[in-house]
């Protein structure tokens, strides 16, 4: 197993350089670069002036040397400075990435909390309206674009109820300390996390829902009720267990979804994560933030998939990997 | 099964009635059947775009140019926009936009899916592992991401969005059809025509992607949806449909500020973009439920 683990992880090496290339070749073919946007408006004439903006943003080598300096200084653990900030990239991204983290982690946790049991539900009074109703409502779930539910919420909660507030993190009045700022962040995630959640909940809950279905038909469970076992006993102990293995596949293979919800939630909402700073850097061209995020989303999918095969073994004991 | 004997005798009723056995199945998805009809009806409107709007899209009807939307009226259904434009028009012109995008880029997709697919499941061997790895790279990558760099950066027009959507999402088709083929191949029938002497571009042509098609339409009509959402994100964060044209996406993006005062600027968009994945989602459903030969009755 950890072999197959090591394997994995070797493999994944060529796939992050793979992506980096592309991203950076599709930054080099722009059109116009980045300068434009850094330098004073007043000295665009002044050839020198132009030249030595250029330098400061490490754009004036060829493309290749820059491509090597940034792939070297980057497996170092540098990855330079934003052009827009001159912050270090690291700093900016150590201070967007845990929200983006517990935006997803609580989104994460909804979608379960609330997949789970829905799927189970339609699984166990299959065929009956109740099914029906929670599958459709599955479907429509899936259907809606995360971007109108955000606008709905937003119209609903914030603007006629005033409940919870639209944008952001935190409180822009108030400077909250201790308890008083949990309170605060928790009501300002509280939309978003919801939104970023909903895609996922309706999918799981429909993959739920076939996987118990599946199990159900089998004829260890056949021969559970046999023997006289309680139907509660029968579903939890025998049925369950094994029909959540597919689920727990299927939350490694979301991340890419979750990934690409975080862009447009946080974006929406106003959220200082991950994904608005991706979004930031590409209206400000701030090359090294957009390799940056490039990256991490890229090694967050592939790690995503690699948890996803782990844990299928580790469930399911029948399987093994070479 | 009575009727395989019925169709070896008769081999030139046995796609006739295969297709009628999936057709039985398909009806009895009540949700799918009606979304199909609307699906229809939903396309003719795209087609007929042009004889059915009342108004010129961009148009401005100076009656209601007051620098902020007006609500529907008797004259103009969906109201106006800011500017006076029809709202009505807009939507019908921006669904048409939304359903050529998406279309055209799951068309593109599964062309370039299904030849990556056949040729891996075909040959086999390196062949096979090296378009593997080069789907896992394009697998790797944070696909939204890279579609807001290109259009964001590059600017960009539809036929770009349509190239850029379809090069991001050809994987699942891809490895699909390797599956499907990789077993297909086992088969006998596969065999007795390598027997006759049938090339092997015919046997991909002839014998192994028909048989391998219920997966192919399964998905693309699955991929439909997916290409609205991306398409309508994109256009929503301003990074897709380039003026003058407007997609529902687009008209969400623009509603954004009106978010307050004018309801329907954001509902009507959003409602269609949601009526439209919701059916193909059921159309997709449906078929796949009805593809499936295990749940034949």
């Amino acid at each position: 197993m950890s072999r197959y683990v090591i394997r994995r992880i070797i493999q994944a090496i060529p796939l992050l350089v793979a992506t980096s290339i592309l991203v950076f070749a599709i930054l080099e073919l722009a059109p116009g670069d980045p300068t434009q946007m850094y330098m004073d408006p007043d000295k665009a004439t002044d050839p020198e002036y132009l030249a030595q903006v250029r330098e400061s943003l490490g754009l004036n080598e060829p493309v290749y040397v820059r491509y090597g300096a940034w792939l070297s200084k980057t497996l170092q653990g540098d990855l330079g400075f934003s052009f827009r900030t001159r912050r270090a990239v690291t700093f900016e991204m150590g201070e967007r990435l845990p929200n983006t983290l517990l935006l997803g982690g609580v989104a994460l946790l909804i979608s379960i909390i609330i997949a789970l049991p829905i799927g189970i539900i339609s699984a166990l009074k299959r065929y009956t309206l109740l099914d029906y109703a929670l599958s459709t409502l599955a479907l429509v779930g899936i259907s809606v674009p995360v971007f109108w539910i955000a606008l709905l919420l937003l119209q609903v909660f914030s603007i006629q109820l005033g409940w919870l507030p639209a944008v952001g993190m935190h409180d822009m009045r108030e400077e909250y300390t201790g308890w008083a700022n949990v309170v605060d962040v928790l009501k300002h995630m509280i939309l978003p996390a919801t939104v970023l959640s909903l895609a996922q909940t309706a999918s799981w809950s429909r993959y739920q829902r076939s996987a118990l279905l599946e199990v159900l038909d089998q004829d260890y469970i056949r021969t559970a009720r046999a023997k006289g076992l309680r139907e509660r006993r029968v579903i939890i102990r025998h049925a369950l267990r094994n029909a959540l293995i597919p689920i727990v596949t299927l939350i490694g293979l979301s991340v890419p979804s979750i990934v690409t919800g975080a862009f447009i939630t946080e974006t929406i909402f106003g959220w200082p994560g991950m994904g608005r700073l991706g979004v930031e850097a590409i209206d400000g061209r701030d090359y090294p933030i957009i390799m940056a995020v490039t990256m991490l989303s890229s090694l967050v999918i592939i790690l995503g998939n690699l948890l996803a095969d782990i844990a299928y073994v580790w469930v399911d004991p029948r399987i093994r990997y070479e | 099964m009575s009727s395989t004997a019925v169709t070896l005798s008769q081999p030139s009723q046995k796609a006739r009635s295969e297709w009628r056995l999936i057709w039985r199945q398909f009806r009895k998805h009540k949700l799918a059947v009606i979304s199909a009809v609307l699906l229809i009806v939903l396309a003719l409107v795209a087609i007929f775009a042009d004889q059915i709007i009342p108004y010129d899209p961009n148009a401005i009807d100076a009656a209601y140019a007051r620098g902020r939307p007006q609500p529907p009226t008797a004259e103009h259904l969906f109201g106006t926009d800011n500017y006076g434009r029809d709202y009505f028009s807009r939507a019908i012109i921006g669904l048409r936009v939304s359903l050529f995008v998406a279309v055209s880029a799951v068309v593109f997709q599964i062309l370039v899916g299904v030849v990556i697919g056949a040729v891996a499941g075909y040959f086999g061997g390196w062949v096979d592992n090296a378009l593997m790895r080069f789907t896992d790279i394009f697998l790797s990558i944070p696909s939204f991401f890279l579609l807001l760099i290109v259009s964001g950066i590059f600017g960009g027009t539809i036929f770009t969005l349509i190239l850029l959507i379809g090069l991001l999402s050809w994987m699942t088709v891809a490895r699909l059809l390797r599956a499907e083929i990789l077993s297909l191949k086992e088969r006998d029938f596969v065999l007795a025509a390598q027997c006759i002497g049938v090339s092997g571009r015919r046997l991909v042509m002839q014998h192994l992607l028909p048989n391998a098609l219920a997966p192919i339409i399964v998905s693309a009509t699955l991929a439909v949806p997916y290409a609205i959402l991306t398409e309508s994100s994109l256009s929503f964060l301003g990074r897709g449909v380039p003026p003058p044209h407007s997609s529902l996406g687009k008209m969400m993006e623009d509603a954004q500020q009106w978010l307050r005062t004018a309801w329907w600027m954001w509902v009507v968009p959003g409602s269609i973009i949601s009526a439209i994945v919701l059916t193909f989602n059921f159309v997709g459903d449906g078929l796949r439920d009805a593809f499936d030969p295990r749940l034949r009755r």
